[in-house]
């Protein structure tokens, strides 16, 4: 049994469909992103753990414990918020220790968690200060503590670095991450940047229109997406068309060009169109080589990215884009330059829509 | 800002400023004339020993601290809640909170005293204590527009939501926000919304009269119909009360004194 467990749930607002079956086990300790647009639904999910929406259906239980319905005081979750949330009357140590004094606890075992807690977050020296002496990280900071210092057994952050600045928001992602493992607590991170999602968790729910698209590790999500929304949210992919021709050698055509892929076609998927992904970074210009895709195009455009420089070449109907780093030895290819895109076959990628 | 417009902007300043200043130091300088051939402060000696004038000051000042009492336990309650959980219906419940401002408080007086007379099922007027409470009950209903709009602005003014839901999940129950979080972060609008409350209040006349309680404003009408020197000096007195609270808004409202936060 995992850890935390979301059954079947559903939410509607009036009308309008906001979540749609969400399923999904977490296991204790682990780190999972919710990852998607705005309006996918991942913070409407985000705030049915903590209590603050009811689902219309389905359930939710934290370590065996059905939570559903709940009070979200009941709950034991911890929660980060994007506007920091930290109560501008008390001062950062007032806001670390207010869980405790809620729950009544010993003075001593107060003042102790607190400068427990100020240590860990490395802002020892600033406890009698109020929230608005401090910069967004620290404030980000103390928010954090004052979600641990009252060990819940879920941690929830909505888009928390999503105020700061993207320096800060680096250093605090790796800060999380680090505190997270070094407590080993349960954590639901919500973001709309993929890179977040990818550099810090475990797992990563990608959704869309309320309902989960793939679950994943960061390299599953990025390396195989399962569909065209996966594709093209998570990193930059080339989505092209291609003919079916055998599905048992996974012989396939894009703009006339034969190509092959490894993964498994169905034997019904003769003739038919299917999508294909191809990550920028998988493509080299090289001469055709066997055992290797290859896909014959002309130069449309070269930018200059700094590290690396994007090329963008057209087939027929096909437009692919590819990466190359920044060598000032190599020789870049030149507008209307026919070009060889050579690829493996593991990296052509079949979604699962159709065309 | 072209020359005309800044001489047209100056006229009405002069003009507006002259307009209330004029009857206001005409009021003072008479305040000042009870003792014949030079000024003096007689009138405001008078006043000030008067024991009617005392009792009656002294009651509306009960009055003004209950009804701002009973004020912001109903307000605040209810402009949190409406923001947090009903915030469609902010519109309905700022148009009955303005209502006072448009119905004249004759007719509410009326309608209190048909609905809560001797002979009626809940007979507020059969003593004077609950007479009394029902004089508070009328004030908290005149000035509603003044104490919601204090602290609804003062709610919009922090991340009421956020703040809410924080300590929710930090175990707090809704008293306990209600005290601890809400409270202390909007102090300057209850402040606010006090104040202008005792301004109402202090020199409130029709209700306070008609359920023939020993307020303050009856007793400004009663010395104003019968005396000649003391109501100017009244008047100075009742402005100096109210400029005080405005002064005292304006001190807590602005510099936000009380909360600890970034001016």
């Amino acid at each position: 049994m995992a850890f935390l467990e979301i059954d079947d749930l559903h939410k509607t607002f009036g009308s309008n469909t906001a979540l749609h079956r969400f399923d999904m086990q977490i296991e204790r300790g682990e780190f999972i992103t919710f990852l998607g647009p705005s309006g996918c639904g991942k913070t409407t999910v985000l705030r049915m753990i903590a209590g603050f929406e009811t689902p219309t259906r389905g359930t939710i239980r934290i370590d065996g414990r059905d939570v559903t319905h709940l009070r979200t005081r009941q709950r034991n979750v911890g929660m980060v918020f994007q506007s920091y949330a930290l109560f501008p009357n008390m001062t950062v140590a007032d806001n670390i220790g207010f869980g405790l004094r809620v729950a009544r606890r010993p003075q001593q075992e107060i003042r102790k968690r607190v400068a427990e807690m100020l240590e860990l977050i490395k802002l020892s020296a600033l406890g009698e200060r109020y929230p608005w002496q401090l910069s967004g990280g620290q404030q980000q900071r103390v928010a954090l503590a004052r979600a641990l210092a009252s060990k819940p057994q879920v941690l929830l952050l909505d888009e928390p670095l999503s105020a700061l600045d993207a320096k800060i928001r680096i250093s605090l992602r790796q800060d999380i991450r680090a505190l997270q493992r070094e407590l080993g607590i349960t954590s639901i991170f919500v973001t709309h940047d993929q890179e977040e999602a990818l550099s810090i968790s475990d797992r990563i729910a990608v959704m869309n229109e309320g309902r989960i698209e793939q679950i994943g590790t960061p390299l599953d999500i990025y390396n195989y997406p399962r569909t065209r929304f996966v594709a093209s949210f998570v990193g930059t992919l080339n989505i092209l068309s291609g003919k079916v021709i055998d599905p048992a050698t996974g012989k396939l055509a894009v703009d006339g060009q034969p190509l092959t892929t490894t993964q498994t076609l169905a034997p019904g998927d003769a003739g038919k169109k299917r999508l294909l992904a191809l990550r920028p970074e998988a493509i080299v210009l090289e001469a055709p080589a066997a055992g290797r895709n290859s896909l014959q195009a002309t130069v449309e455009e070269v930018s200059f990215l700094g590290a690396v420089v994007r090329i963008r070449a057209r087939a027929q109907e096909a437009v692919i884009s590819l990466d190359v780093f920044n060598d000032p030895n190599r020789i870049l290819p030149q507008r209307g330059q026919p070009v060889a895109l050579g690829f493996s076959h593991e990296n052509l990628l079949v979604l699962e829509e159709g065309v | 800002m072209n020359r005309q417009s800044r001489v047209g902007a100056w006229t009405a300043l002069v003009v507006g400023t002259l307009y209330f200043l004029i009857p206001l130091a005409a009021t003072f300088e008479f305040s000042l004339r009870m003792r014949r051939g030079t000024y003096s402060f007689d009138a405001y000696r008078v006043v000030l020993s008067d024991p009617n004038f005392q009792a009656s000051f002294g009651y509306s000042l009960l009055m003004a601290l209950l009804t701002i009492v009973v004020g912001v336990l109903l307000v605040v309650p209810t402009a949190w809640w409406v923001q947090l959980r009903m915030p469609r219906l902010r519109g309905i419940v700022e148009f009955i909170t303005l209502l006072p401002l448009v119905i004249p408080a004759i007719v509410i007086v009326f309608g209190y005293l048909r609905i809560y007379n001797s002979s009626s099922l809940l007979p507020l007027t059969g003593n004077e204590r609950a007479t009394d409470l029902l004089l508070v009950f009328s004030y908290v209903t005149l000035s509603l527009p003044y104490m919601y709009r204090a602290v609804d602005a003062s709610l919009r003014a922090v991340d009421i939501r956020s703040l809410t839901e924080a300590a929710e999940c930090l175990g707090a129950n809704w008293p306990t926000i209600l005290y601890k979080v809400i409270l202390p972060n909007i102090r300057s609008g209850i402040l606010s919304g006090a104040f202008l409350t005792f301004a109402v209040v202090i020199g409130e006349f029709t209700i306070a009269s008609l359920l023939d309680r020993p307020a303050f404003g009856p007793y400004l009408q009663l010395v104003g119909a019968n005396r000649a020197y003391e109501p100017s000096a009244l008047a100075i007195i009742a402005f100096a009360v109210t400029w005080a609270s405005m002064g005292l808004i304006q001190l807590f409202g602005s510099a936000r004194a009380l909360t600890p936060q970034r001016p």
